[in-house]
């Protein structure tokens, strides 16, 4: 199981890698769309990137709530469970 | 009166060199880009034809990661090709709306390819079976569709008047040529960025152009395979490229200063319907594709100072063209020095005509005719005057030809005109 610290790190490598998106970027507060400028394509590459990295399920109508970095670390936190 | 259109921009990335410049100077020495595929595949599946020739400058030592990833290899190369050309052309790079220099909705993109986006279609079938279909990238579509080269240079470029795709096979890059140039005399276009490209040397199409025995087979001497016109000519090479040409209208370039290659004098396009795949014996097509173009250029067979020919070192294919070349220009057929590029650079499919016609603008400002390697003895079935190292051209004047041919009978044609 991954730390809340760990899934950020994870998951600023992942944007890095599919946007180019420096990981000091990746910020709990910034949103995956205003801030980030990832478009829903990219996004769907994350998600799925994401759960084979932390080993979870995120389903596709989930997606759409996960507006800010926050939120997807929360969900990721939370599905190790 | 038709607007006169002019070349301003070049850009290419080839077997044989990763620009416009080292293209040409690889062009001049006969240097080969075809040699060994060292992949696994080629073990995996034994491939009988084991030769090809890759892009000298790889695509990801001039794109970005990032860009990289998000693009088929084949819009990949064009990415490169078209920013080379751009840039060539004297446009600040990239075209932002608020410049000054080019209105964007009278920019259009006309850009061909012969395949699409092979990779992407077979690579995303292989996750689908390995992984499911959770794992097949999101930018699948955008990246295997035929139009996404066009889509991905327009983009870049912020052409706005169109993004127009040709595709008929080995002929498109050629094909870009001939709709930029009505785009540009009918007044609907001031700029057009014409080109094509390729990047199909995937397994699939060894296996499928080596059924068709289209393919050489001359394994052990990769440099030596592709021999167009000589008689022991066993096939073409696969090939990977891409090129671009800033295609403009005169009063346009004149108005910004640009510096001006050549005119594009004239274009013509023809359709066998006669086999899929062979060409008609007697180049029937191919003559009404050069006689088209050079009505539409106004010139004549004594104009013309040097041919760069489809010949992609096919038993079938090269006579063919010769006889076209001979029906269309007569006894002037004689005194034409004629060179066969893909002796170098293997056959780069729908980026082949765009490339070609680069060489061929060279050939006409730099007045040398490129080299035809590997010609050693010549088939007696052809009658030209092949060029097999450097040859000076004429002093002044004069026009060049490019030809191209695809599968499903496609012949086109461009001509370039000094300026």
């Amino acid at each position: 199981m991954a730390s809340k610290e760990e899934i950020l790190a994870g998951l600023a490598e992942i944007v890095n890698e599919e946007t180019g998106l420096e990981t000091e970027a990746v910020q709990l507060d910034k949103n995956f769309t205003e801030d980030l400028d990832i478009d829903s394509i990219s996004m769907m590459t994350i998600v799925v990137n994401c759960e084979e990295k932390f080993e979870v399920t995120i389903p596709d109508e989930e997606v759409k709530n996960l507006k800010t970095v926050q939120d997807a670390v929360d969900f990721i936190d939370n599905a190790q469970g | 009166m038709p607007r006169k259109v002019v070349v301003t921009g070049l850009g290419a990335t080839t077997p044989i060199g990763g620009n416009v410049p080292e293209l040409w100077k690889n062009a001049l020495e006969g240097v080969s880009g075809v040699s060994k595929l060292e992949e696994d595949w080629v073990e995996t599946y034994d491939l009988a034809v084991r030769i090809a020739a890759s892009v000298s400058t790889p695509a990801s030592e001039v794109l970005s990661r990032v860009e990289a990833k998000r693009l088929d290899p084949s819009g990949q190369l064009s990415l490169i090709a078209a920013r080379e050309a751009w840039a060539d052309a004297g446009f600040s790079a990239p075209n932002a709306d608020d410049a000054e220099e080019v209105d964007p909705t009278r920019v259009a993109t006309v850009f061909g390819t012969g395949i699409g986006g092979a990779w992407t279609l077979l690579s995303g079938w292989d996750t689908l079976r390995e992984k499911g279909p959770r794992r097949v990238m999101p930018l699948t579509v955008p990246m295997l569709m035929p139009n996404g080269n066009a889509a991905t240079v327009s983009m870049e470029l912020k052409a706005r008047r169109a993004a127009i795709t040709a595709v008929s096979a080995c002929a498109s890059g050629t094909e870009s040529f001939y709709q930029g140039l009505d785009l540009i005399r009918l007044g609907k276009a001031d700029v057009v960025i014409a080109g094509g490209a390729e990047s199909a040397n995937h397994p699939i199409n060894f296996a499928a152009f080596g059924a068709m025995q289209a393919l050489s087979r001359r394994n052990d001497e990769p440099e030596r395979a592709s021999r167009p016109y000589d008689i022991d000519r066993d096939g073409f090479v696969m090939a990977e490229g891409a090129g671009a040409v800033i295609l403009e209208s005169e009063e346009h370039a004149r108005a910004r200063g640009a510096r001006i290659y050549c005119e594009l004098a004239g274009a013509g396009l023809s359709a066998d319907a006669f086999h899929i795949t062979a060409p008609d014996d007697a180049g029937t097509g191919a003559t009404r594709a050069i006689a088209e173009a050079m009505e539409s250029g106004e010139f004549v067979a004594e104009d013309v100072i040097h041919v760069n020919a489809h010949a992609t070192s096919t038993p079938k294919g090269d006579i063919p063209e010769a006889g076209a070349v001979r029906n269309a220009f007569g006894s002037a057929t004689d005194n034409i020095p004629v060179s066969a590029t893909k002796s170098m650079t293997g056959h780069m499919l729908g980026g082949s005509g765009a490339v070609e016609a680069i060489l061929a603008i060279k050939a006409l400002t730099e007045r040398t005719a490129p080299c035809t390697i590997n010609l050693e003895n010549k088939d007696p079935q052809i009658d030209l005057d092949v060029v097999t190292t450097p040859r000076e051209l004429r002093k002044d004047g004069g026009v060049v030809v490019s030809n191209s041919f695809g599968f499903g009978g496609h012949n086109a044609v461009v001509a370039f005109r000094d300026y």
